[in-house]
């Protein structure tokens, strides 16, 4: 499937020269834009596919109130988003800005509006492009220089990845464990061939427990890709994909519908196809995952403890969880589930979907938030919040002692006001649990929606497999 | 984009693996829409106290910090240097705070990328010869290092001599400076034919008429 989709966009291979691949849509946020955009002002050169570019805002905006953020306090945030609406005016992007009903975080919003399809190549100026590629899309991250190159050429020079098959089985058609998601999967394979283990490579995900997985779910799946340093994520696409595409807004209507998913389904792996590496993940063992250190690597199951100094695998290694220690104030061979909870974070491009706040609410539903316990959810876009609000979760949040907050990234990197306090603990079902990420001093631990839930209910780290749902 | 051919200099050491670009710049600094003036921001957290009556004040025992390192223009570093966000402001801040080189055993993916369009060199190593590096900078913070991007060679006066890979095209873009959009432009009349020939593909368009 990556081999069909990247020769499809090969414009030409230069002699001597990185291949020059076509981009077919370029997602735009506050963030990572606007030296991009004064490269073109500075330069004279236009931006050549307009059409193939679409912004939001969703790094830095507040999500306290509506109110909060049609003007920013905070001045220099403020500015960015001021400029990305120049930006776009000047330029003629589409922007989906903070009161549009449209408007959520970059990765939530391509596939809502039925933007990302299968086989496109797509970039953003965000690592976690790549959950497009849950699609059987083409999907990563760039940097600033590359925001700009496309934006002048609608190409990338790019050197072509190698390719890596992770199979992942599942029980009876393609079934999880109770209690087990796809974040525990992504989980369990950055822990398997750690955070530099896919550099190089473009992952494709296949096997029957990914079949069964619902697009919300693939979509966790490859949006960690980058954690585990891979290029890219794929999940081939399948009536699972089209399903979900069909009848978006940017959904193609009537006959050319059809045609386009003859071409889709043209993209599915050949059998037999080769790869440059392949790793089998049998998903029947897997129970739920928790982080405990400084890397999304450095996780382990709730039924496990903090490890210790031996079971790092190199000396290198070992001096990183010397330091994850002291950071996360843990000691080796505590139990997970002793772990005690400051806040709790539900949201982000990784977790912040309809299907994520409905297995939230499933746990919460009866219960109360601990003692001091700070929780609070933050719906990836719009549309989520709208559909959850529908659907009464927000009010089973609410009442359950929960805050629900407006769209954006909030508390996944801290950007806007929404941060830890230096040594609070967060169970977050965000995607990096890097020194500071989620404010300076702060301490993530990364985990599913639902054992999020548990932990906010209970005050500490909760195996959810022994959850007693009330409703 | 600078041209670089020959570098030597002192190196500061950062003996950790999978220095990810959250420490590299914290995101409060991501807020600015300018392209320079990061350098004040590199490292932000680790350059100072966390905790205690001194939070806030520089940490004497970071290495940047430490003047015997001042001016070092070579970073060295262990295993998947430069993981995590794709936010080209932490290639900003290592070059706008002087470095011209990186030496590690790996680079993470984009950060490699961002390096590569900010003239900044990184030099993979085994880990083996990355650690006689580390431990002769850390020993002596005059140690001087050389890098031959002609030659691919990094070396120094006490006999160390390694060879690092570095993809041709690259290496003939930071030799001579080169601004890739305009490389890229070369090519536009393929481009043109690639877009010509491909305008019936709406299945691949964001936003196709029939929509």
């Amino acid at each position: 499937m990556f081999e069909k989709v990247w020769q499809q966009h090969v414009v030409t291979e230069p002699a001597g020269e990185p291949t020059i691949l076509y981009i077919d849509l370029q997602l735009v946020h506050e963030v990572t834009s606007p030296q991009a955009f004064e490269g073109l002002r500075l330069s004279g050169r236009p931006l050549r596919h307009p059409e193939r570019h679409v912004a939001t805002v969703d790094h830095n905006v507040p999500t306290t109130s509506v109110a909060d953020r049609l003007v920013i306090a905070d001045q220099i945030a403020n500015a960015q988003v001021s400029a990305l609406r120049k930006n776009c005016a000047d330029f003629g992007i589409e922007l989906f800005d903070v009161q549009d009903a449209d408007q959520g975080i970059v990765h939530m919003i391509g596939p809502e509006l039925g933007l990302t399809k299968p086989g496109m190549t797509i970039v953003c100026g965000d690592s976690h492009t790549s959950t497009h590629g849950a699609f059987g899309a083409l999907a990563f991250g760039i940097g600033t220089s590359e925001v700009e190159h496309v934006m002048a050429t609608q190409t990338l020079p790019q050197s072509k990845p190698k390719s890596f098959l992770i199979q992942v089985e599942g029980g009876p058609n393609g079934s999880l464990p109770a209690g087990v998601t796809a974040k525990d999967i992504i989980l369990e394979i950055i822990g398997r061939i750690g955070t530099d283990g896919a550099t190089g490579y473009v992952i494709e995900y296949a096997g029957s427990a990914i079949r069964a997985l619902s697009m919300e779910g693939r979509m966790t799946v490859c949006n960690m890709s980058i954690e585990a340093g891979a290029r890219a994520g794929m999940i081939a696409p399948d009536e699972t994909t089209f399903a979900y595409l069909n009848g978006h807004r940017f959904s193609p209507k009537g006959a050319a519908w059809d045609e386009s998913v003859a071409h889709w389904r043209s993209l599915v792996t050949d059998p037999g196809a080769s790869y440059d590496r392949e790793l089998h993940i049998d998903a029947t063992r897997l129970a739920p995952s928790v982080t405990w250190g400084t890397s999304p690597g450095m996780v382990t199951s709730i039924d496990a403890s903090v490890p210790s100094l031996d079971q790092a695998r190199t000396e290198a290694d070992q001096k990183s969880f010397s330091r994850a220690y002291e950071y996360m104030g843990l000691r080796p061979g505590t139990p997970i589930q002793e772990i005690k909870v400051d806040a709790v974070f539900l949201g982000s491009c990784t977790n912040g979907r309809i299907e994520d706040l409905r297995a939230a609410a499933k746990v919460v539903n009866g219960y109360h938030v601990a003692g001091a316990v700070r929780a609070m959810v933050v719906p990836g876009s719009q549309a989520v919040k709208r559909q959850a609000e529908a659907e009464g979760l927000d009010r089973i949040f609410k009442s359950a002692g929960f805050e629900w907050r407006e769209p954006g990234c909030s508390m996944c990197l801290g950007m806007n006001p929404d941060i830890l306090s230096p040594g609070e603990r967060c169970a977050s079902t965000s995607n990096r649990n890097f020194e500071g990420r989620q404010g300076r001093g702060g301490r993530t631990h990364l985990l599913s929606p639902a054992m999020a839930a548990a932990a906010a209910i209970t005050g500490h780290f909760t195996d959810v497999r022994t959850w007693n749902f009330k409703a | 984009m600078q041209s670089i051919k020959i570098l030597t200099s002192t190196a500061a050491p950062l003996p950790l693996p999978n220095i990810d670009t959250d420490q590299i710049i914290p995101k409060q600094f991501l807020k600015r829409i300018e392209r320079t003036g990061y350098e004040d921001f590199l490292f932000y957290d680790w350059r100072r106290i966390q905790e205690g009556p001194d939070a806030g004040k520089p940490d004497p025992g970071f290495v940047l910090n430490k003047p015997d390192y001042s001016g070092a223009q070579i970073l060295l570093a262990e295993r998947n240097f430069g993981c995590g966000s794709s936010r080209e402001h932490a290639a900003w801040a290592i070059a706008q705070f002087g470095f011209r080189a990186v030496i590690a055993p790996s680079f993470a993916d984009i950060f490699f990328s961002n390096a590569g369009k900010n003239g900044i060199i990184l030099a993979a190593l085994s880990e083996a010869e990355v650690q006689t590096l580390l431990q002769r900078s850390t020993a002596n913070p005059k140690h001087r290092i050389t890098i031959n991007l002609e030659a691919q060679t990094v070396s120094d006066d006490q006999g160390f001599l390694a060879n690092f890979p570095i993809d041709p095209f690259r290496k003939h873009c930071l030799l001579n400076g080169l601004d890739d959009i305009g490389l890229t432009l070369l090519h536009e009349d393929k481009l043109n034919a690639f877009e010509s020939q491909r305008r019936h593909a709406f299945w691949l368009d964001p936003k196709p008429q029939n929509a």
